[in-house]
């Protein structure tokens, strides 16, 4: 993976039609990885999306991708990345195996290494000899396979997946999302990633922006939370406030929580200490239980106004 | 993936391989679309369901060519004459269009498909050129398969020797010009109204009906007027426009345009030039 920044906006601004705010002076820097676009629908993600790749013109403001302007270079980003819409985007009639070789061609790939290319990547998305039938009569799931090979048919730099678990059930889409996680890891090809699930794309992505309204909300790396430790939240009947005591003094870092102690997993011991606290205690423990930190706790001062970010909040809640 | 134990019919997983071969430029992607195009519209790639009309049409014109031929062989005179070919068989090319535009066209709004072409490096301009060649070159093989069948009957029976076939390559070559012209009006007809709506249905309605609607009115007003009115009738139905120019250019066309010829030349000039730009205005603006 270059080490570029992936995208880059200054004040970015796109109105529709005269009427409709859609990114409102968004400035941000996404950094290589596998990147999370959350926002509730309507927050101006597939915009942005849009913007990256040229299909839409800036109203104001300044986007750059891969550090070309896709206004102006529009062929050098295009090439450069790969774009899975969110909607239906397949003819029926035709086969996966050849028109994901024809859209490998449109790419610019010469004609054997289009059929070679796209046979290798519909079976890195998971579609084998079913790639021969024609699309129209594929599950979702397959259809989804088939959106995501083709944005990866010419190996870009970067891929920009609109909501790829859409329409997806549950077992889709944790299989979607361990796809996505292999293309950021194993292909090494950085993805930005939309979707209105927090809850869901939290383990697989190294940072997060968080756009409502077409403003930015929070943009973060993810790599500093892994780097904290996991917690433990200690439950007992009562007088946790003599356990805090003696964990402390037991030289164990313990905050109080809303129902239980929380106390950070500095290793193995830590867990010896807190038997050996409770035991000491004479108490009687209710629940030990393993916390990893929550995305929810990077948008924890979120605005959580109406209905719009409901499903931001919902993530948070989880 | 589990890897067998077995010896034989390994398959080994390499893992995902990124991709250092050459990468092409516009001109290849343009041309890739183009062939696309040309194979779409005669359903090759696709459902048998797909090549019926359009095969179909194909076959149909290229037997009544056959029968023109082996007619035509047993007189002193051909029966018709390349252009005569070419403006018989324009009804057969209008209702080509008018089944085969929308399957280029429309389908592509209809399954969403312009995201994924305009998200790569061919631009919304290539696109549209691209849809026009490859509707003009089906539409031009249409016009010309019948010429080419007439011309290899009537060479291999030329009575004249070798100097018979030079001369009728000669017309064969008029004639292929007469095709050109009618295939790039039919086109810059077509592709416009298909670009209008994803409805297939729809679209060929439109275009039949553009086609349907303005004959009787040339009919009625070449009918009722006299002099220059009956002249300039032709003007409003696409397949009498074409058979105008084609009395203007080689003077074969069965109609009468007086002294109009050129006013013929400018208007199919004018058509196409129309049809050509809003095609590509229309898939510039259009949201992808």
């Amino acid at each position: 993976m270059r080490f570029v920044i992936l995208m880059e906006t200054e004040s970015l601004r796109k109105r529709y039609d005269e009427a409709v705010l859609a990114i409102d002076d968004l400035t941000v820097t996404i950094e290589p990885g596998i990147v999370g676009l959350v926002g509730a629908n309507g927050a101006g993600k597939s915009t942005l999306i849009k913007l990256a790749l040229g299909l839409l013109e800036p109203t104001a403001g300044r986007i750059r991708v891969l550090g070309l302007d896709p206004g102006a270079d529009g062929p050098q980003v295009r090439a450069r990345v790969g774009y899975m819409p969110e909607h239906d985007c397949l003819p029926p009639d035709v086969s996966a195996a050849e028109f994901v070789t024809h859209l490998a061609r449109v790419s610019g790939l010469p004609r054997a290494a289009a059929r070679e290319r796209a046979s290798e990547t519909l079976r890195h998305v998971g579609l084998y000899e079913e790639r021969y039938r024609p699309v129209g009569g594929y599950s979702t799931g397959m259809k989804q396979r088939v959106k995501l090979a083709q944005a990866l048919v010419h190996d870009p730099e970067l891929v920009l997946l609109d909501e790829p678990t859409n329409g997806l059930d549950p077992a889709g889409r944790a299989a979607m999302l361990e796809l996505v996680a292999r293309i950021g890891t194993e292909f090494g090809i950085s993805v930005v990633v939309c979707t209105h699930l927090l809850g869901e794309i939290e383990r697989i992505c190294t940072s997060l922006v968080a756009i409502d309204g077409g403003r930015l909300l929070r943009s973060a790396s993810l790599s500093t939370m892994t780097q904290q430790r996991d917690l433990l939240s200690v439950e007992v009947d009562e007088d946790d406030v003599a356990l805090a005591a003696r964990l402390t003094e037991l030289g164990v870092s313990v905050r109080r929580g809303e129902r239980a102690l929380l106390v950070d997993l500095a290793g193995e011991e830590t867990f010896d200490h807190i038997r050996d606290a409770v035991a000491d205690l004479d108490l009687s423990l209710h629940r030990l239980e393993r916390h990893r930190h929550q995305v929810a706790d990077l948008f924890r001062d979120l605005p959580a106004d109406g209905a719009s970010t409901m499903e931001v909040s919902d993530a948070r809640a989880r | 993936m589990p890897e067998h134990g077995d010896a034989s019919g390994v398959i080994h997983d390499i893992g995902y391989q990124r991709y250092d071969g050459p990468r092409l430029g516009r001109r290849y992607m343009a041309r890739s679309l183009y062939v696309h195009g040309l194979r779409t519209a005669f359903g090759f790639g696709r459902s048998a369901r797909t090549k019926i009309l359009p095969v179909g049409l194909f076959a149909v014109v290229c037997v009544a060519a056959l029968v023109l031929v082996v007619i035509s062989t047993q007189l002193p005179q051909p029966v018709l004459s390349y252009i005569g070919i070419a403006t018989t068989f324009a009804t057969v090319a209008a209702l080509f269009v008018a089944i085969v535009g929308p399957e280029l066209v429309s389908r592509d709004l209809r399954n969403n498909l312009l995201p994924l072409y305009f998200s790569r490096p061919v631009t919304r301009t290539d696109y549209a050129l691209t849809k026009l060649a490859a509707l003009a070159t089906a539409v031009f093989a249409v016009f010309a398969a019948p010429m080419l069948i007439m011309f290899l009957g009537l060479a291999l029976s030329a009575p004249h020797g070798i100097g018979g076939v030079l001369d009728e390559a000669g017309k064969f070559l008029v004639g292929l010009l007469a095709a050109a012209i009618g295939a790039v009006l039919f086109t810059a007809i077509a592709v416009p109204l298909a670009a209008l709506t994803g409805r297939r249905v729809f679209a060929t309605g439109m275009i039949i009906a553009l086609f349907l609607l303005t004959a009787p009115i040339t009919a009625v007003l070449g009918a009722i007027g006299s002099g220059s009115l009956a002249q300039l009738a032709g003007l409003v139905n696409p397949v009498s426009l074409l058979s105008g120019v084609y009395m203007w250019l080689f003077g074969d066309g069965g109609v009468d345009v007086g002294a109009y010829g050129p006013v013929y030349g400018l208007v199919v000039l004018a058509v196409a030039a129309a049809g050509i730009s809003l095609s590509i205005l229309r898939f510039r603006r259009v949201r992808a």
